[in-house]
């Protein structure tokens, strides 16, 4: 048992309950929060209990991060449940939802029962296992999406791949209808987009490299979204990147119920800043044209994403250190999620309400799961956060075991002072 | 008897990587350096001392005829000590990276190193891991700098200014490193690109690098001054480009048919290896009054000696 913790005068944003307001935070003796709001102030707290006063610092629900790819098991050297959720502390993200993507594949009961006994004792941060869709990430047979949910699964996905096959995805779809289960589809047709490594238009013609074309995402998009129409499962698309895809999700958004994801590196990001070859920013989806990336922000605005996440893919060095098409594809993201999110704040691109509630009620809604908000008798997880503080990323101090940081020496403003999980502060700048 | 220029070399490069990071005034300073080493290939000692007791290392990850023995004869012309390495016995076979090859190889002190490599960039990854200069024989699909330098060194040395010319750059320009950087250079010195090749072998807004975009052959050669061939990369094809070689000649061969729609005095030039009867009719190919792609060859060893002299120093 804990001593109860009183913060006040702090920002408080909690989208799950419609609190924006400045006022304080109780956590009671369990870590769970006992009261939330404008009405916990210096008059109503026990004169002798020493409080904690935030001077209109954000106090923000965890952040739920739906897309992070762990090295356990089989990868430790990139990142181990301990190193991530060090990394994850420190930028705020309290839930994550780990990529299948591993060495065994989590495809299986077994696998579950291990990964799970990992996450309980090596993680200080609540891990939400994804299995695959298919086993052995093959694309062929789908797994036992009813024996994996019972073991805690809360959603299905290839990660980095895609279900190509429509018959299968069709029947992937009616067997998620029948058990109620989320599936994460990555937006890749991998024959439209063989050997591509950069976003096709005038930088891969520049640089001389193979281009993604941003059809093959629209393509796969249409085919699960039509599918979609006769049995509408749970469904998700992991992440969009362009232009061509929002529009489809705007002409099908009244049709069937479906959620979209993006990664951050989308939102801030375009083909342009690849620049020589930087291989650290080799990514997938890759980075496309600012066009495309104002059409993702205005997306955000207009409720047609649902969900910001991080697509944290730790990669050594030795990873990334090779030509272009020989590195390893994706960043190291989770810690620097939420102040890069509030870079799009700051610009005056997104309200902070709205991008809050994309990183942590949203998410939480999408994978049902009771996290992302301050509800009362809820686990304490939030985070504290100077809004205005500048600070500026840099690889060297990179928490994750992974450096492979995208943006290396940017300058960012707000950053995360502390994370409570369950109501202890498990990390402090 | 061309000698060595007493006027001082200011180059903006450390590396020769691309066309695309020199200045019109770095062109042209590799181009009069370059004019100077012609009549010395055609004497009878061709040897000088310019880079007497400097080190080149040819690294040539993919196979190569013309350049790399064109950079061989240059350093050796030139009086360097030129090694080339043989990629197929070295410990890249036995999975070294590219950056462990050139820290082994820098830690021997060249002066320069000439590399041509399969993937876009390797030569930009190298040229950051050593201290000597690095220039590139081609990289990926990218860049060959002294292939688009050579070329507009022929041009020049038939009497032509390149201002003002109307060049065509027809085949398989997705897969050339020779179309991008003559689209860079050609660009730079004034001429107005056709560019001409089937939607499949088109690559990505390249419109936006200042050219103009043709499918229909006819139409790009339309009043054309030079035409610039290309080899059909097949070895760079993953999955169906095209329906047939025979068809591929049909449409975008290079056959007098087509030629009569540039201009009368109309020069061909070819990068090589030329697949006759594929992408240029084979009597074309060897047509003395038209065709210089021969004289490309001899002049690709000035422009190499050249490079490699300016970028020693």
């Amino acid at each position: 048992m804990m001593k109860k913790k009183y913060f006040l005068n702090a920002n408080i944003i909690d989208p799950k309950n419609s609190i924006e307001e400045i006022g304080g935070l109780i956590v009671d003796e369990n870590g769970k929060i006992e009261a939330c709001g404008k009405k916990v102030n210096q008059n109503n707290i026990p004169a002798r209990e020493k409080f904690i006063d935030l001077k209109e610092k954000y106090i923000f629900p965890g952040i739920v991060d739906m897309r992070v790819f762990v090295g356990e098991p089989g990868y430790e050297y990139k990142e181990n449940f301990r190193t991530l959720s060090e990394a994850a502390l420190s930028g705020g993200v309290t839930s994550v939802v780990t990529m299948p993507n591993t060495s065994p594949v989590i495809d299986n009961v077994s696998i579950v029962d291990f990964l799970k006994r990992r996450g309980r004792d090596k993680s200080k941060i609540n891990i939400f296992p994804s299995a695959s869709l298919t086993k052995n990430l093959e694309g062929t047979n789908m797994t036992e999406f009813g024996l994996l949910q019972k073991k805690g699964i809360v959603g299905f996905t290839d990660g980095i791949k895609t279900i190509q096959n429509t018959r299968l995805m069709s029947r992937i779809m009616h067997s998620a209808y029948d058990l109620d289960s989320l599936i994460m589809q990555h937006a890749e047709d991998s024959e439209l987009s063989m050997n591509g490594i950069v976003n096709d238009g005038i930088i891969a013609t520049k640089l001389g490299l193979q281009g993604i074309s941003d059809i093959s995402e629209k393509i796969i998009i249409d085919r699960d979204l039509s599918l979609l129409e006769e049995f509408n499962c749970r469904y998700h698309i992991s992440q969009v990147s362009s232009m061509k895809s929002i529009n489809s999700i705007k002409q099908k958004k009244n049709d069937v119920n479906f959620t979209t994801g993006v990664s951050i590196n989308n939102l801030s990001l375009n083909e342009n800043d690849i620049g020589e070859f930087k291989t650290f920013l080799k990514l997938s989806p890759p980075l496309r044209t600012e066009e495309d990336r104002i059409s993702l922000i205005d997306a955000i605005n207009k409720n047609l994403i649902d969900v910001i996440v991080s697509d944290h893919k730790p990669e050594d060095e030795e990873s990334k250190r090779l030509t272009f098409s020989q590195a390893a594809t994706g960043a190291s993201g989770i810690e620097t999620l939420l102040s890069l999110s509030l870079e799009l704040v700051h610009n005056g691109s997104v309200k902070l309400n709205q991008i809050i509630k994309l990183l942590t009620s949203n998410p939480a809604k999408i994978l049902k799961i009771d996290k992302g908000n301050l509800s009362i008798g809820n686990d304490a997880d939030f985070c504290i956060v100077d809004l205005y503080k500048p600070w500026v990323v840099k690889e060297e101090k990179m928490i994750s075991k992974s450096k492979n940081t995208c943006i290396d020496g940017k300058k960012l403003q707000g950053i995360v002072t502390s994370t409570f999980v369950k109501g202890e502060e498990l990390f402090k700048i | 008897m061309a000698t060595t220029s007493k006027k001082a070399i200011k180059i903006s490069q450390k590396h020769l990587l691309g066309i695309q990071d020199l200045s019109i005034s770095d062109i042209n300073i590799i181009l009069s350096e370059s004019k100077e080493f012609i009549s010395l290939n055609k004497s009878k000692n061709k040897k000088l001392d310019v880079l007497r007791g400097k080190t080149q290392i040819n690294l040539f990850f993919e196979p190569s005829t013309r350049t790399q023995s064109s950079f061989e004869l240059a350093g050796k012309r030139l009086g360097a000590d030129v090694m080339s390495m043989n990629i197929t016995n070295s410990a890249i076979k036995k999975g070294e990276t590219l950056i462990d090859t050139a820290m082994t190889l820098n830690a021997m002190h060249p002066d320069i190193i000439v590399i041509r490599h399969q993937d876009s960039g390797a030569c930009n990854l190298l040229s950051q891991k050593v201290n000597c200069a690095v220039l590139n024989a081609g990289d990926g699909r990218r860049e060959h700098p002294t292939q688009a330098l050579l070329d507009a060194l022929t041009i020049i040395d038939r009497g032509k200014k390149i201002e003002g010319l109307k060049i065509a750059i027809c085949g398989d320009i997705l897969h050339s490193r020779v179309a991008r950087s003559n689209i860079y250079l050609l660009n730079m010195l004034g001429a107005e690109v056709n560019i001409v090749a089937p939607s499949n072998l088109m690559p990505k807004e390249i419109e936006k690098l200042g050219v103009n975009k043709f499918t229909d052959m006819k139409k790009g050669l339309k009043d054309c001054d030079i035409v610039m061939m290309l080899r059909l990369q097949n070895e760079r094809m993953t999955s169906s480009f095209l329906s047939s070689n025979r068809e591929y000649y049909e449409y975008y061969g290079l056959t007098p048919d087509k030629l009569k729609y540039a201009k009368e005095n109309v020069l061909i030039m070819h990068p090589g290896p030329m697949n006759r009867g594929i992408e240029i009719d084979t009597k074309l190919a060897d047509d003395i009054n038209k065709s210089v792609i021969r004289e490309q060859v001899e002049l690709g060893v000035a422009v190499r000696m050249a490079c490699l002299k300016i970028f020693c120093e």
